[in-house]
């Protein structure tokens, strides 16, 4: 606990046991991100998981379709404390992607559209725990918010869910991505609030 | 003054005191703070404050900071929103003396550094000048005669942070351009009303310069004028933003 701030009284009295400590509930959908939002038709968009011994598994937005698509209901938690509840999404499952990819790696790199990057160990998108999310509220996904696809990663802060995602490459060890070179914590648990390195 | 890359201890919380207070808008002001410990700070980068109440509810809110270089003493400026929980608190509460818990400083993105002598352009919008002001600052302090530019929307005369700082610091190198959304000052050229690509291409340094551009401010103001810069043949990767929350 830290020192009193004089006058202080605060607002958010009631805890709310769906919120991570540090996590304030918001009806709003904030956007952050480090540069312009890229704007990638479905006609251009590839997905790909890359290999340690070289070899691109390639999926084009219409054999995403093809895939079975699941309904995901979850929360959402962002590093910069606004977290959304009961949220609804549908996507392909990384367990769905991963099926016919042979690794030994246990951690990956998510790329995106623009450049962005972030690790996530294997584990951590297998077991029905990340999708790959191209609709949010029965809409397609808006381009502020990584349409039209992005990584969905609930259970680690939102930035791990990496808009306009077009690729995981496989990597041996828990390389960092752009905002984990930046200060952020390496694995990114809202439960343990791993914000920072 | 040399500005010497400080050693992060982000997570660590360490207690500030408020120094001084100084209105800048009728609804947001600048506060400056003595961190013992806190070792400077890059321009650009924001820090954690933490409030507690008596019964230890905390609230923890992101805060970019207006300075920049190394020292213990740093300057925030918070604009209040009416129905927020720790703005007003900072705008209309805080006084010197009073203490704050602060943790920082974090983001080595969206960073100025002396070393860096390309151009570079500067995008404000409302309270989003605050890590601009710290760039602009910077660039002054360290005899940079690196190309600035800064174009800053705000709603009114009346809402313009740092607003006899910013002219002082015009010369040269330093460039500021103002484009006012809702009223203008007296005899001012142009009718008041929201940036455009147009205006934006005039005011800003053209891609075919390739600048360093750092946009900063509410969401929308940040999307739009991020995709216009793209549109205006800026690579991307050189358009760094930060969006403080709000539409
Ligand atoms: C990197 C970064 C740097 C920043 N730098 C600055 C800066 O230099 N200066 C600055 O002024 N701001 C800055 N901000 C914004 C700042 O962090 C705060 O978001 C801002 O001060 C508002 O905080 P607040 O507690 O007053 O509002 P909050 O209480 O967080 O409210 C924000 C909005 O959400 C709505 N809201 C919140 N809770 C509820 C609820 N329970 N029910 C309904 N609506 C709700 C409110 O209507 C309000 O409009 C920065 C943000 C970031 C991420």
């Amino acid at each position: 606990m830290g020192i009193i701030s004089r006058g202080f009284a605060g607002r958010s009295r009631e805890h709310n046991p769906e919120l991570p400590p540090g996590q304030y509930l918001t009806e709003d959908f904030p956007v952050l991100s480090a540069g312009p939002t890229p704007r990638i038709s479905t006609d251009e968009w590839e997905f790909t998981i890359t290999t340690e011994n070289g070899t691109v598994h390639r999926w084009s937005w219409a054999d995403l379709m093809a895939l079975p698509i699941e309904d995901v209901a979850t929360d959402i938690h962002c590093v910069t404390r606004w977290s959304k509840l009961g949220t609804s999404w549908r996507g392909v499952s990384l367990d769905t992607l991963f099926a016919g990819v042979d690794t030994s790696y246990g951690y990956t790199m998510a790329h995106s559209y623009g450049g962005y990057t972030t690790n996530v160990p294997l584990a951590d998108l297998l077991g029905g725990k990340a999708w790959i999310a191209f609709e949010f509220d029965g809409q397609p996904l808006d381009p502020e918010h990584g349409g039209p696809a992005r990584l969905l990663v609930p259970h680690l802060y939102f930035w791990k869910s990496a808009k306009w995602v077009r690729g995981i490459q496989m990597h041996k060890s828990d390389d960092a991505g752009f905002w984990e070179q930046n200060g952020y914590n390496t694995y990114g648990d809202p439960w343990l609030e791993q914000r920072y390195s | 003054m040399t500005t010497t890359a400080p050693v992060p201890t982000p997570s660590v919380w360490k207690v500030g005191v408020v120094a001084s207070v100084h209105t800048e808008t009728p609804t947001a002001r600048s506060i400056m703070i003595d961190v013992p410990g806190w070792g400077g700070n890059l321009a650009g980068q924001h820090l954690d404050l933490r409030l507690s109440a008596p019964d230890g509810y905390q609230a923890v809110r992101s805060y970019s900071v207006a300075s920049a270089g190394p020292g213990e003493r740093l300057e925030l400026a918070v604009d209040r929103l009416p129905d927020g929980e720790v703005s007003p608190y900072l705008v209309d509460d805080l006084q010197v003396g009073d203490e704050l818990e602060i943790r920082g400083p974090l983001g080595g993105w969206f960073v100025w550094r002396p070393e860096q002598t390309g151009p570079v352009q500067l995008i404000g919008g409302g309270s989003g000048i605050v890590p601009l002001m710290a760039m602009a600052r910077a660039h002054a302090a360290s005899g940079s005669t690196a190309r600035f530019k800064l174009l800053y929307s705000v709603r009114s005369p009346h809402d313009v942070f740092f607003a006899e700082e910013l002219a002082s610091l015009a010369s040269e190198h330093f460039e500021v351009t103002w484009v006012y959304t809702r009223s203008t000052p007296t005899a001012w050229p142009t009718p008041a009303g929201r940036l455009t690509p147009a205006v934006l291409e005039a005011a800003t340094i053209p891609a075919s310069e390739n600048p360093a551009v750092f946009v900063c401010g509410p969401t929308g103001f940040v999307e739009s004028v991020a995709d216009w810069l793209v549109a205006l043949g800026h690579p991307a990767a050189s358009v760094k933003t930060e969006r403080f929350g709000g539409k």
